[in-house]
């Protein structure tokens, strides 16, 4: 509600040249397959007007896995030996975060309107209560950020979005192998002067199929059943090595 | 070829899980351990979630031995009325270590106790029977000392006796039971199958020939790992059948070869590269909790922990 109202005022602000932003996905859905290896999704859309303005504008594009609350720890030295001393809760961060601009994000984008929709890696992560013992709370979502850039799963790609006469935008984004499942929430920013002027959202669907999805949904509607499978596999496949060897009489 | 495990959410290399199921198998076979100190760990390092790591192991440990025992069932090494004593013993343990981890994790810093309680034991462990069987090859070296073992002592003097026809033994069952419980009560804090502390306690308190210990052994990490592996399916539902399937086909090929290589070498061989098997591990842990790691932070999901 509180988004849409903002949408509104930001909308009547700008009426003498109402430009909105519009777009699209290659695909909406993705399925992940015993062989997924990752997938690359085109996201495309154009910069709608009234009347040609000679401003410029700058497109955002961020894609973001499912939320989930995240432990990070941190080892010290004591009594000679490395252990986990400091913890900090992270109450919401994504699985997944890509963000793609067409120039780097600080000349495209004021500090303001990164807090208000929550666009850059760091405020994508929400944070509140770290244990008053620890000071240096924010170095805790630094070390998040960087662990998860490492692995591929929170990405920053400055003028990765090409934007052909102020008005046609594409980019690809790259979803890597270790995704978690869930609504990707894809949200398309149009800026000027470092002001959000146009948003657009809508969401990809990451989905197990076939038999990564039976399995799953066994295992979690009926973990007794999928327990003896898996005892049934394991000695079936011990009986079998065992058979197959003597058979060859080695 | 890379394969998406549906329960670990994670994307691996096939071909890498099933060599390290068959080298973790050919262990397995040669010296009766489950291999789940070994084979946790290297989960951990490829990147499959710890919990996921722990569980599955164990699936794979079910094959793994079942493999090996139906090898030395061939070959008459298993003392099964010896197992069964043992394994009553272990899963009373294994009830009891359920109540003592829960009430340790309560108290925080489980993690680090169970990698102390890894470093002691396997160091003992580990050194004692370095130590034993380099004496036990010297000896064999010099025929003129004679061996003096199975010693009359208080033992002996205790009630319930059994014949252990393939041990060879004729002992109360007093003291395999408390073997079975306290390793069990072990087994259940370390998340492990026990086959580590169980071969050392078999050969050295019990005094069972070290070629019938290593499918004894086997025999009972079976009840206790299927018992484990279902017990983590239904509570946690964090058993990954995919990552085990490939873990385990290489563990079972690997089991049997094991147990051929385990047959034609020495009693006094065998247990010396399990001492230093033991060692190299025992070091590898202890080398992480002194050397400064290079990524001080870790994350885990979920909160409160």
């Amino acid at each position: 509600m509180i988004r849409l109202s903002i949408l509104f005022i930001l909308f009547m602000t700008c009426q003498a040249i109402a430009q909105d932003i519009v777009g699209g996905l290659s695909q909406k859905r993705v399925a992940i397959t015993a062989r997924f290896e990752g997938s690359e999704i085109l996201i495309f859309g154009a910069v709608k007007r009234d009347a040609p303005t000679e401003d410029n504008v700058e497109v955002i594009i961020t894609v973001a896995g499912p939320s989930e609350p995240i432990t990070v720890r941190r080892k010290s030295r004591e009594f000679g030996i490395w252990i986990n001393t400091a913890a900090v809760e992270v109450d919401a961060a994504p699985s997944f975060y890509s963000i793609a601009t067409t120039a780097p994000l600080g000349e495209i984008l004021t500090n303001t309107e990164d807090l208000r929709h929550k666009i850059s890696i760091p405020r994508a992560i929400r944070s509140v209560g770290a244990p008053q013992t620890i000071a240096d709370a924010n170095t805790f979502t630094d070390a998040l950020v960087r662990i998860r850039k490492q692995e591929d799963l929170y990405q920053l790609n400055e003028g990765s979005v090409s934007l052909a006469d102020q008005t046609l935008f594409q980019t690809f984004i790259t979803l890597p192998a270790n995704l978690v499942e869930g609504s990707y929430e894809t949200r398309i920013f149009l800026t000027r002067d470092g002001e959000v002027i146009s948003t657009y959202t809508t969401a990809i669907d990451v989905q197990k199929v076939g038999l990564e999805r039976w399995l799953y949904t066994l295992a979690h509607d009926q973990p007794l059943i999928y327990g003896f499978l898996s005892l049934f596999i394991a000695i079936a496949a011990g009986w079998g090595a065992a058979a197959t060897f003597r058979l060859l009489n080695l | 070829m890379q394969i998406y495990l549906p329960i670990a959410e994670v994307s691996v290399n096939a071909f890498l899980l099933l060599g390290l199921g068959g080298l973790v198998g050919i262990l397995s076979g040669m010296f009766g351990v489950g291999g789940g100190f070994l084979m946790t760990p290297l989960l951990f390092f490829i990147g499959i979630p710890p919990a996921v790591a722990v569980a599955t192991e164990a699936n794979q440990i079910v094959a793994s031995s079942f493999s090996g025992v139906l090898a030395h069932l061939k070959r008459k090494t298993v003392d099964l009325r010896m197992g069964t004593v043992l394994l009553i013993g272990g899963l009373i343990g294994a009830a009891l270590g359920v109540v003592i981890f829960n009430y340790l994790k309560s108290l925080g810093q489980v993690d680090l106790l169970v990698r102390l309680c890894y470093v002691v034991f396997l160091g003992i462990i580990g050194s004692l029977m370095f130590v034993e069987s380099l004496r036990a090859i010297r000896r064999a070296k010099n025929p003129g000392t004679a061996p003096k073992r199975r010693k009359h002592n208080w033992i002996h003097a205790l009630p319930f006796k059994m014949k252990f026809r393939v041990s060879g033994l004729y002992i109360s069952v007093i003291p395999p039971v408390l073997v079975g419980i306290s390793v069990g009560v072990l087994a259940a804090i370390m998340g492990v199958g026990g086959g580590f502390i169980m071969v050392p306690a078999m050969i050295y308190l019990l005094g069972m020939p070290t070629k019938v210990v290593v499918g004894t052994s086997l025999f009972q990490i079976i009840f206790v790992t299927a018992f484990t592996t279902l017990l983590h399916a239904t509570t946690n539902f964090t058993v990954d059948i995919v990552l085990a399937v490939l873990l385990l086909v290489g563990g079972v090929i690997g089991a049997q070869i094991g147990t051929r290589i385990g047959t034609r070498m020495k009693a006094e061989q065998l247990r010396i590269l399990l001492a230093i098997m033991v060692l190299a591990v025992c070091g590898k842990l202890a080398f992480d909790l002194l050397v400064q790691p290079t990524e001080l932070y870790s994350v885990g999901v979920g909160g409160h922990s």
